[in-house]
C-alpha cells in the first residue's frame, strides 16, 4: 500500500500555502501599475479592472445561486414514479 | 475536385464502424490493438489526403459525399480522431464489447457527420450518432441509467426529425443535398438550425446532456463529452457563420448553466453544466463571424474536448474506484489519488484559462474578437462567464473531490491505462499552452492573435485569482453555499412532470371515449343488432300473415300464438317449405321492382 500524502492535514503547510497565495494577489494588484496596456474598451485600461470585476463577478454569481436554491431544490427522488 | 476512392484509402467513418464490428470476434491483446489502431490508421488518411470531395458515391439521383475535406473539417477530424484514441485507452480494460463496439461506432459517425458533403450523409451519421451513444449511457445497467437513455433516445429522435424536415424543406428549395453556407433564412433554415441547436445543447434544448451524461458509464463518459456536442458546433460553424441570433444565444448559454454548476452535487453533472457553458463561448464566437471569432471557436473546441475529456476521465477515476462520484460524499482524495489528482488540476487549470494553459489561447480569442466589435454587454458576460468557471470547474470539482474535509475514503490510483490516458491529454493541455503555434497553424484562418501579451496575462491572473480569492473569503466566513444532497429543476421539469399530465389527460380522454363506444356499440347496439336479426324473419312473417287472420276466427291465428309459433319454427330451423318458397317469391318480386 502507498504510503499516503497528508501535506494539507498540517495546519503549517495551509498557511504557508494561503501566504503565498495572498503574496500573488498583491503582486499581481503592484504590476498593474506597470504593464502597458492596448485596452479594448475604455475600462479594460482602469487599474486593476480584472481584478475587480472577476471578484464581483464570482461574489455575484455565488450569491444568485443561493437565492436560486429554494426554488431549485428537490429530493433526490423527485422524478421517481412512486 | 478529385472525386475518386482510389489511393486515398477508406472513409473513415467506414473505418471506424467496420473496425467496430470485428471486435466481438477478437480477444485480449489482439482486440485492444485493433481498437488503437483504428484511430491511428484515420489520422494519417486525414493527414494525407488533400482538400476537396473525396468517397463521393453516386445513389440513385444522389450524390452522397463522405470526404469533404478542407480546413475547417479536417482540424475537427483530427481532434476527433485523437480523442477517440485517448478515449479507447482509458476504456481499454472494460470488460463490456457493447461498449466497445457502441464507443468506436459513435466515434465514427462523428466524423462521418464532420466529413459529410452533403445532407444525406450527413443525417444518416446524425442519427447513427444518436443510438449508439444511447448504448454508452443503457451500459451502465442501473434503473436511472435505463430511464436517462430512454429520455435521450427520445430527444435526439426529436432532434433527427427538426434536423430533417429542414432538410427535405431545403432540399426542395435549392434541388440539391450538398450543402455549405446556409444562413437563417426561412423556414428550412430554422428547422435545421434547431435540429443542430438541440445535438450543440443550446438552452431550452439542453436538459438531455445534464440529465443522461451522469448515468453514463465511467468510460462511456468520456466518449459523450467529446463528440455529439463539438460535431454540432462544427456544422453550425459551416452552415450559421455570422448568425446574429447565434451571439445572444452563446452569451446567454455561456451564463445560464453556471448557476447550476454552483448547486449541483454529483461532479459528473456540474462538469455537463461546464460543458454548456464553455460550448456557449463557441456558439458565440460562430455568431460574430469574423476570421479571428471562427479561429477561436475552433481552437476553442479543440482545447476543450480535451481539457473536458480529462476532467471526466479524472471524475471517471475517481467513480471507479470509490463507487461514488457527489460531492457529499467525497474529499480528501489528494492523499491517496495524488496523480489522478494532479491531472484534475491540469484539466481545471486549462478549462479556467490559466496561463499556460490550453484555454488561455483559445477561449481569449473569442472574447477578444467579441471586444473588437465593440459587443460590450456580450464581453461583460464571456468575462462574467470565465470567471464564473473558476467556480465550479476550476476550484469545485478538484476541491471537493480531492481535498475538503476528508472523507475518510482511501483507494488507489486508477489502473494504468487510464492513468497514461489522462497524462497523455494533460500533457496536451500543457504543451498547446506553452507552445500554441502548431494549433494556430492548422485552423481555419490565418492567425496573427498574440496571446502572450503581459497585459493579457496579468489580466487573465487576476480574474481567475481574486476570484479564487472570493472562494476564500466565502468559505472561511461561511458563506459559501453548502453540498447537499438533492437535485435542481431544469426545463426537463416540463416533459418529465409535464409527460405525466399527458398521460392523464390520454387515460381520461382517449380511455374514456373507449368506454363510451364500448357500451354504445359492443354492448347495447350490437344487442340490439342482435336481437333484430333473430326476430326479423318472425317480424316479416307476423307481417304477411296478418290478413289471414282476419278471415278466420280460429284461435291458433291470434298474433300472440302466431309469434310464439313462428318464433319456434325459425329458432330450430324447421320452417315449412311452403313458408320459404313464399319469403322467396315475395323477395324476388321485390327485386325485380326495384330494378326494373
Amino acid at each position: 500500500m502507498k504510503k499516503e500524502l497528508t501535506i494539507f492535514d498540517k495546519p503549517k503547510n495551509v498557511k504557508k500555502l494561503l501566504f503565498v497565495f495572498y503574496a500573488a494577489l498583491a503582486a499581481l494588484l503592484i504590476a498593474d501599475f506597470f504593464i502597458p496596456k492596448h485596452a479594448d474598451f475604455p475600462w479594460e485600461a482602469q487599474t486593476n479592472f480584472f481584478a475587480v470585476y472577476g471578484f464581483i463577478s464570482y461574489v455575484g454569481l455565488i450569491y444568485v445561486s443561493k437565492l436560486l436554491r429554494p426554488f431549485l431544490k428537490k429530493k433526490e427522488n423527485y422524478y421517481e414514479d412512486n | 475536385m478529385i472525386p475518386t476512392m482510389l489511393p486515398t484509402g477508406i472513409a473513415p467513418p467506414l473505418i471506424f464502424i467496420i473496425g467496430a464490428l470485428l471486435i466481438p470476434f477478437l480477444k485480449g491483446r489482439l482486440k485492444s490493438a485493433v481498437m488503437l489502431s483504428i484511430p491511428v490508421l484515420t489520422f494519417i488518411i486525414l493527414v494525407h489526403i488533400p482538400e476537396g470531395k473525396h468517397w463521393v458515391f453516386s445513389i440513385l439521383d444522389y450524390d452522397l459525399i463522405l470526404g469533404r475535406v478542407d480546413r475547417l473539417s479536417r482540424i475537427f477530424g483530427y481532434i476527433f480522431t485523437i480523442i477517440a484514441f485517448i478515449s479507447i485507452i482509458f476504456a481499454l480494460k472494460v470488460d463490456d464489447n457493447v461498449q466497445h463496439v457502441s464507443g468506436l461506432i459513435y466515434a465514427g459517425a462523428t466524423l462521418g457527420v464532420t466529413l459529410a458533403g452533403d445532407f444525406f450523409s450527413l443525417y444518416i451519421f446524425w442519427e447513427i450518432m444518436a443510438v449508439a451513444s444511447t448504448f454508452l449511457i443503457l451500459a451502465r445497467k442501473t434503473e436511472k441509467s435505463h430511464t436517462a437513455a430512454f429520455r435521450y433516445i427520445l430527444v435526439h429522435l426529436f432532434g433527427g426529425l427538426l434536423l430533417l424536415a429542414g432538410i427535405i424543406l431545403y432540399y426542395q428549395q435549392c434541388g440539391t443535398l450538398e450543402f455549405d453556407y446556409i444562413g437563417l433564412e426561412g423556414i428550412a433554415s430554422y428547422l435545421i438550425f434547431a435540429g443542430i441547436a438541440l445535438n450543440a445543447a443550446i438552452p431550452p434544448l439542453h436538459p438531455w446532456l445534464k440529465d443522461a451524461y451522469p448515468e453514463a458509464t465511467v468510460t462511456g463518459a468520456v466518449f459523450l463529452s467529446a463528440f455529439t456536442t463539438k460535431s454540432a458546433v462544427y456544422v453550425m460553424a459551416r452552415t450559421f457563420p455570422g448568425a446574429e441570433l447565434l451571439i445572444y444565444l452563446g452569451a446567454m448559454m455561456t451564463a445560464l448553466p453556471i448557476f447550476y454548476a454552483v448547486l449541483e452535487n454529483d461532479i459528473r453533472r456540474v462538469l455537463s453544466y461546464s460543458l454548456m457553458n464553455q460550448v456557449g463561448f463557441m456558439m458565440c464566437g460562430i455568431g460574430i463571424g469574423t476570421q479571428l471569432a471562427i479561429n477561436g471557436t475552433v481552437s476553442h473546441a479543440f482545447c476543450h474536448i480535451l481539457y473536458k475529456a480529462l476532467l471526466f476521465m479524472a471524475a471517471g477515476s475517481v467513480l471507479h474506484m470509490t463507487g461514488k462520484i457527489r460531492c457529499t460524499d467525497l474529499g480528501g482524495l489528494y492523499k491517496t489519488m495524488p496523480l489522478t489528482c494532479i491531472f484534475c488540476m491540469v484539466g481545471s487549470a486549462s478549462i479556467s484559462a490559466f496561463p499556460f494553459f490550453s484555454g488561455f489561447i483559445s477561449k481569449s480569442m473569442i472574447v477578444s474578437a467579441a471586444a473588437h466589435d465593440k459587443l460590450t454587454l456580450i464581453w461583460l458576460i464571456l468575462q462574467f462567464a470565465s470567471a464564473g468557471v473558476v467556480d465550479h470547474a476550476g476550484i469545485k470539482v478538484p476541491y471537493f473531490m480531492f481535498f475538503g474535509h476528508d472523507s475518510g475514503i482511501r483507494t488507489k490510483e486508477p489502473p494504468l491505462n487510464m492513468l497514461i490516458a489522462m497524462g497523455i491529454t494533460a500533457c496536451f493541455c500543457i504543451f498547446i499552452g506553452i507552445f500554441p503555434k502548431p494549433l494556430y497553424n492548422i485552423l481555419p484562418f490565418p492567425v496573427d492573435y498574440v496571446p502572450y501579451t503581459t497585459a493579457h496575462v496579468v489580466g487573465q491572473l487576476q480574474l481567475l485569482m481574486f476570484g479564487a480569492l472570493a472562494f476564500c473569503l466565502l468559505i472561511l466566513s461561511g458563506n459559501y453555499p453548502s453540498e447537499i444532497r438533492a437535485i435542481n429543476l431544469d426545463t426537463d421539469w416540463f416533459y418529465r412532470k409535464g409527460s405525466r399530465l399527458i398521460y392523464v389527460l390520454a387515460d381520461q380522454g382517449l380511455n374514456g371515449i373507449n368506454r363510451i363506444c364500448d357500451n354504445l356499440f359492443a354492448r347495447n347496439l350490437s344487442g340490439l343488432l342482435g336481437r333484430f336479426s333473430r326476430k326479423a324473419s318472425t317480424m316479416m312473417m307476423l307481417g304477411f300473415l296478418a290478413p289471414v287472420k282476419f278471415f278466420t276466427r280460429d284461435h291458433k291465428f291470434s298474433p300472440s300464438h302466431m309469434e310464439k309459433h313462428l318464433e319456434a319454427i325459425f329458432e330450430s330451423g324447421t320452417v315449412p317449405l311452403g313458408f320459404s318458397v313464399a319469403l322467396a317469391a315475395i323477395f324476388l318480386t321485390g327485386v325485380m321492382i326495384v330494378l326494373y
